[in-house]
């Protein structure tokens, strides 16, 4: 059990065997995603009654919600494998990371365009600072930009990697904490005419798609980040001897 | 990976000796992605000296920071007192000592005043007085840093590394901007650390100027 | 101990030597501060809704502006490798020269700022809590500082970059700190947002340090 597990842990550090499996991997993503993301916007379109509030314009939830939720997981994903490639020096982790990052950035930057579009039927405003959910996803937004232009800043790609990794690791644990208190703040300064982007009094009929979406939607992340992944990984690796393979091979 | 090994001259066995203070084996360092060499392995026991020498670039520097811990090689490993040398706790005496090409003093303060952080920080016991009249830098102890020259700069530097109680010294060019004074007095608190059951590693371009006897010689 | 007195020491003497970088921070956060006037309306309504907020970004402003060369100076002149090497843990260096950072920089701020206060209409009874307020929130914003510069000290640039990675950390602080501040004004209890303020200190001045001293091992490669 123990040899079974260490080579696997190996193999997932091993740059030419996770570009070959991102290869394999990657249409069957492509595939899922595009029927995930059919049956749910089917059923968030056509098949949810409108809300008696909002009419039919809540529907956007279905794009707005898994971006959120996926803008946020995908964080946490990136400071995990930022992490791992720091305490354990392994440079795929990093790579996983700095792929990881431009895709959760702009689900995040989705998730707050789609949040503007569903406000401003509600507020009369495309933004609204009262909004506590929004604000935090700025933050979040401002935290990945930081993340991605610290690495930019750096030459030694080496040095670049494990700098970001501490930001990441630092912005991972102020996450929580800033969304307290963004919150906290909001609650302060609500006015009675504020509502906030809660998704309305929900019933099965409304939660499948959404369910649907969310699934939809990190399979969509998951081909994203691979694809980059592969592209993170050639351009690592570009002098090594199965690089060169691939190119005269015209695999590439 | 086109470049070649260098195999560094005078290899001893990687076999790690029983009273070795520092060991090296199997090491391989690179600079820039680029290799500078591999297969270095020696050990050295009390009393003993590695030379190091090389042309500018050949990656002296590299190897006495790596040694130090301060950088990760690319492969190998390097035990201080049987333990992993980035993982030594920092107990109250450290075993090394490194001195760098960067002097490592504050320009805002005076002599005196570097000389005493480095001796409370590291818990020594040298009397100042007598150490800065050994540098000819008595006169000196109230001056500031910045308005030193080059040669005192590094004669204080030296100071502070005798201020630092260590059995590991690890020093790079250390002879740069000595007059033969100064080169005398190095080689003599070099040959007293060695006596006193120290060890030492000494990156110089000028070997010859540095007249011990070194029980390796590692050329890049 | 002696480790962290010496650095502490150490530090606080080359600050006082450098007062002139010392002067600079404070300056800027007057300077900032009036601006306001200028860019909203110099009427004693608006100023007076508007004056803790900008009280306080000011102080965030300059308490970065502060911290931005904390550690660049011993980098280039070799005694960062030297920290690291010593028989001292390098996370209790580095939060010895926060503390005497903190001493030159944040104080000054700290006595500054109920002047402002006042220059912007709010009441003498709220400068009480302003400043125990700034007290609480400075040390936190060091440490976020402290951070940023161990993570941009091997940039040639990396002025501009430090406001980007940490300004975002400091929400929370802006947000307790401006609350606790506006309740003083209004008269009402404070408590709350000051314990909260306590707790941020708190956790930064632990952790902080240990993010910097592993940026600043990264950094010295």
């Amino acid at each position: 059990m123990g040899t079974i597990s260490w080579r696997w842990f190996h193999l997932l550090a091993s740059p030419p065997y996770v570009f070959r499996l991102a290869g394999q991997l990657g249409p069957w993503l492509a595939a899922a995603t595009v029927v995930t993301l059919a049956a749910g916007t089917y059923g968030g379109l056509v098949l949810a009654p409108p809300d008696y509030l909002q009419g039919d314009g809540f529907r956007i939830i279905y794009v707005h919600v898994p971006s959120a939720y996926i803008g946020l997981m995908a964080y946490v994903l990136m400071a995990s494998a930022a992490a791992c490639g720091f305490i354990w020096r392994i440079k795929l982790a990093h790579a996983v990371a700095v792929s990881a990052a431009p895709v959760g950035a702009s689900f995040t930057f989705l998730a707050l365009v789609t949040g503007a579009v569903w406000g401003k039927p509600m507020w009369g405003t495309y933004w609204q600072w009262a909004d506590a959910r929004l604000v935090s996803e700025l933050v979040l937004l401002f935290l990945y930009l930081g993340y991605m232009l610290l690495r930019a800043a750096f030459d030694d790609r080496d040095k670049g990697d494990r700098i970001s990794a501490i930001l990441a690791a630092v912005g991972v644990v102020n996450v929580p904490i800033i969304h307290f208190s963004v919150e906290w703040w909001s609650t302060l300064h609500q006015g009675p005419t504020i509502s906030r982007l809660d998704a309305p009094a929900i019933t099965m009929d409304m939660l499948a798609p959404l369910l649907i979406m969310i699934a939809g939607f990190t399979l969509c992340f998951a081909w994203l980040v691979l694809r980059r992944l592969q592209a993170e990984i050639l351009e690592r690796e570009a002098r090594t001897r199965w690089v060169e393979q691939l190119v005269t091979q015209g695999a590439v | 990976m086109a470049a070649p090994a260098l195999s560094p001259a005078g290899l001893r066995v990687d076999r790690v000796q029983k009273n070795a203070i520092l060991s090296v084996a199997n090491l391989e360092i690179a600079r820039g992605g680029r290799p500078l060499f591999d297969g270095l392995a020696f050990a050295l026991a009390p009393t003993q000296l590695a030379v190091v020498t090389g042309a500018n670039g050949s990656g002296k520097t590299t190897l006495l920071r790596t040694l130090a811990g301060l950088q990760v090689p690319t492969a190998g490993a390097i035990l201080v007192n049987g333990i992993p040398v980035r993982q030594i706790a920092r107990d109250l005496v450290t075993p090394i000592a490194f001195q760098g090409h960067l002097e490592g003093l504050n320009q805002d303060l005076t002599v005196a005043e570097n000389m005493h952080f480095y001796r409370r920080l590291w818990g020594g016991d040298l009397p100042i007085a007598a150490l800065a009249q050994e540098l000819r830098l008595d006169e000196y102890l109230e001056r500031k840093v910045r308005h030193l020259s080059a040669g005192q700069k590094r004669r204080t530097a030296l100071g502070c590394l005798r201020l630092r109680p260590a059995t590991l010294w690890l020093l790079d060019e250390p002879l740069t901007n000595l007059d033969q004074l100064g080169v005398d007095l190095v080689t003599a608190w070099l040959q007293a650390h060695l006596s006193s059951g120290g060890v030492a590693v000494v990156a110089t371009h000028q070997a010859e100027r540095l007249a011990l006897r070194a029980h390796f010689a590692v050329e890049l | 101990m002696a480790s962290f007195t010496s650095v502490f020491a150490r530090d606080l003497k080359i600050a006082i030597r450098r007062w002139s970088e010392l002067a600079t921070p404070l300056i800027f956060f007057v300077i900032i501060a009036s601006l306001f006037p200028f860019a909203l309306s110099p009427d004693v309504a608006v100023l007076r809704s508007a004056g803790t907020g900008i009280l306080w970004i000011a102080a965030l402003l300059s308490s970065l502006l502060a911290l931005d060369g904390l550690f660049r100076t011993d980098m280039e002149d070799g005694s960062m490798e030297q920290l690291i090497l010593s028989p001292a843990s390098l996370g209790l260096l580095v939060f010895a020269k926060i503390c005497a950072h903190w001493v030159v920089s944040a104080l000054p701020l700290i006595v500054l700022a109920p002047l402002l206060a006042l220059s912007f209409y709010l009441p003498v009874d709220a400068l009480p809590t302003l400043i125990f307020a700034l007290a609480l929130a400075t040390p936190t914003l060091s440490a976020l500082a402290a951070i940023g510069a161990a993570l941009t000290v091997s940039l040639r640039t990396g002025g501009g970059l430090i406001g980007l990675l940490v300004l975002p950390l400091t929400a929370p602080v802006l947000i307790f700190g401006t609350r606790a501040t506006d309740m003083a004004v209004h008269g009402e209890p404070v408590l709350g947002p000051l314990y909260l303020l306590g707790a941020l200190a708190a956790f930064c001045l632990a952790l902080g340090p240990l993010a910097a001293s592993a940026a600043l091992r990264v950094s010295v490669e």
